[in-house]
């Protein structure tokens, strides 16, 4: 048994998403809309060695199979992700984190006078310019935002 | 060829769309001189201002007009129910129910295309805060095209081309007509980066420099802006670069003899008023431009086929 296998037990049923990027973890939770309110029992690793990435931290959901769209929205922050879906401890489906086009009510637009950041009834939308590195245009006022998108999430 | 249904930004112009636009417009001039028409009889056309404007707003009205059209006018935001806290897009789903369409202008970038999605009527951006200002620049190309040549073009482009909205545009605007475009700025006020690597993809060529003698001897249009003065925390600085950015008629003595002088207006002292009589100037026909680019949108944007 592996280090991090011992840090958190396999879980029977759910969502393990492996991969992300060291000190992510709790921005994929906010993402994901999973909070200390929520149900679910949730295991979060921080810091753990990683071939691929040096370090790395993993989220792992138990009974529930996160869907493509919830989970494609972590590429914003951690692009190297993968999703493993558990049935009965088996892994029945593995794949990568993929970027959709358009990202609606995740991320505010950072520029302060932009009409999105007022009490106007409209929603924070994104238009994917490029996946790696991630750049982001904000579909009113064309501001772009590539660094610190964590610190923009909604 | 003109299939638009809002005009919010130049970048989703294309050249064909921007000829056609300017192609109807020379054929409006007449109208915009004073002949008549009823074109736009029985429209009427929103004016909704949150900040002031004046040449924008009255060219707009004035464009309506020339056309047999009628304007609305949404006053001051302060008098109107802006005040009493109503979202834009309440105010957008009301007066788009008066109007054939809205002309907006709007402290908030954004604004008009947040207009643009509760509007039931075309929507035209008269300037979104720091954002755009489409029909400045068309109005600009089409002076550009009366007075001097779009194609084979070289320009420059002077002043705060960090800050001023209507550069920025312009020069994207440029870059489809494979324009040289000179950028002459002082180094606080640059473009930004990511517009000028915009304009090299398109193969336009940039060429950027503090010193606008270096240019004025090859190029066709000297595109003056602004400098404003509370970009500059030291009074002294300003006055510094402004002084170096005034233009005389004797400065012009170096410039071809078709040279032409362009300016978005107002200006205050980056053109002295001895220029405005020499051949070169043309920021006052510039300004009535505005009209018939006006009118030819409005026309394209609210049909109107009887002449």
């Amino acid at each position: 048994m592996t280090e991090v296998e011992l840090k958190v037990r396999p879980i029977k049923n759910g969502t393990v998403i492996d991969h992300i990027a060291a000190g992510q973890a709790l921005n994929v939770l906010k993402i994901l809309g999973i909070f200390g309110t929520s149900d679910a029992t949730v295991s979060v690793v921080m810091n753990v060695a990683s071939g691929k990435l040096g370090k790395k931290d993993i989220v792992k959901v138990e009974d529930r199979e996160l869907k493509e769209e919830e989970v494609n929205r972590i590429a914003l922050i951690a692009p190297a992700a993968t999703i493993n879906i558990i049935r009965n401890f088996n892994v029945v489906e593995k794949r990568n984190v993929d970027l959709p086009n358009e990202i609606v009510k995740v991320v505010r637009c950072q520029n302060p006078s932009c009409i999105s950041n007022t009490s106007e009834p409209i929603s924070s939308r994104m238009t994917v310019k490029t996946k790696n590195p991630v750049l982001l245009r904000c579909v009113y006022c064309e501001q772009l935002l590539t660094e610190r998108i964590a610190d923009y999430l909604i | 060829m003109f299939k638009k249904r809002h005009v919010l930004t130049m970048r989703e112009f294309s050249r064909d769309e921007i000829d056609s636009v300017i192609e109807l417009a020379s054929s409006l001039e007449p109208y915009a001189r004073g002949k008549k028409s009823s074109m736009l009889e029985g429209k009427i056309l929103a004016l909704l201002f949150f900040e002031p404007s004046t040449r924008t707003r009255m060219s707009f009205e004035t464009a309506m007009k020339r056309l047999g059209g009628s304007t609305i006018n949404l006053g001051s935001a302060e008098a109107s129910s802006v005040a009493k806290g109503e979202s834009l897009a309440d105010t957008i789903r009301v007066i788009g129910g008066y109007a054939d369409a809205i002309v907006i202008r709007h402290p908030k970038e954004g604004s008009a295309r947040l207009a643009s999605e509760f509007s039931p009527v075309p929507v035209l951006n008269a300037g979104d805060g720091a954002g755009h200002h489409p029909t400045q620049t068309l109005l600009d190309l089409y002076t550009i095209k009366k007075e001097s040549n779009l194609d084979d073009l070289s320009i420059a482009l002077v002043g705060d081309l960090k800050y001023g909205r209507t550069v920025h545009s312009l020069a994207y605007a440029l870059s489809l007509y494979g324009a040289d475009i000179s950028l002459v700025s002082p180094p606080a006020l640059r473009m930004p980066e990511a517009i000028k690597a915009d304009l090299s993809s398109k193969g336009t060529h940039v060429y950027e420099t503090s010193d606008l003698t270096e240019v004025i001897e090859q190029i066709d249009v000297l595109y003056m802006t602004r400098i404003q003065r509370e970009r500059f925390p030291d009074p002294l600085e300003y006055q510094k670069v402004a002084r170096s950015y005034r233009l005389t008629p004797e400065f012009l003595a170096e410039a071809k003899k078709t040279l032409i002088v362009m300016h978005p207006l107002p200006r205050v002292d980056e053109i002295t008023p001895a220029v405005d009589s020499t051949p070169n100037a043309r920021y006052f026909h510039q300004s009535f431009y505005g009209v018939p680019i006006r009118m030819a949108l409005l026309k394209l944007l609210m049909g109107g086929d009887n002449d």
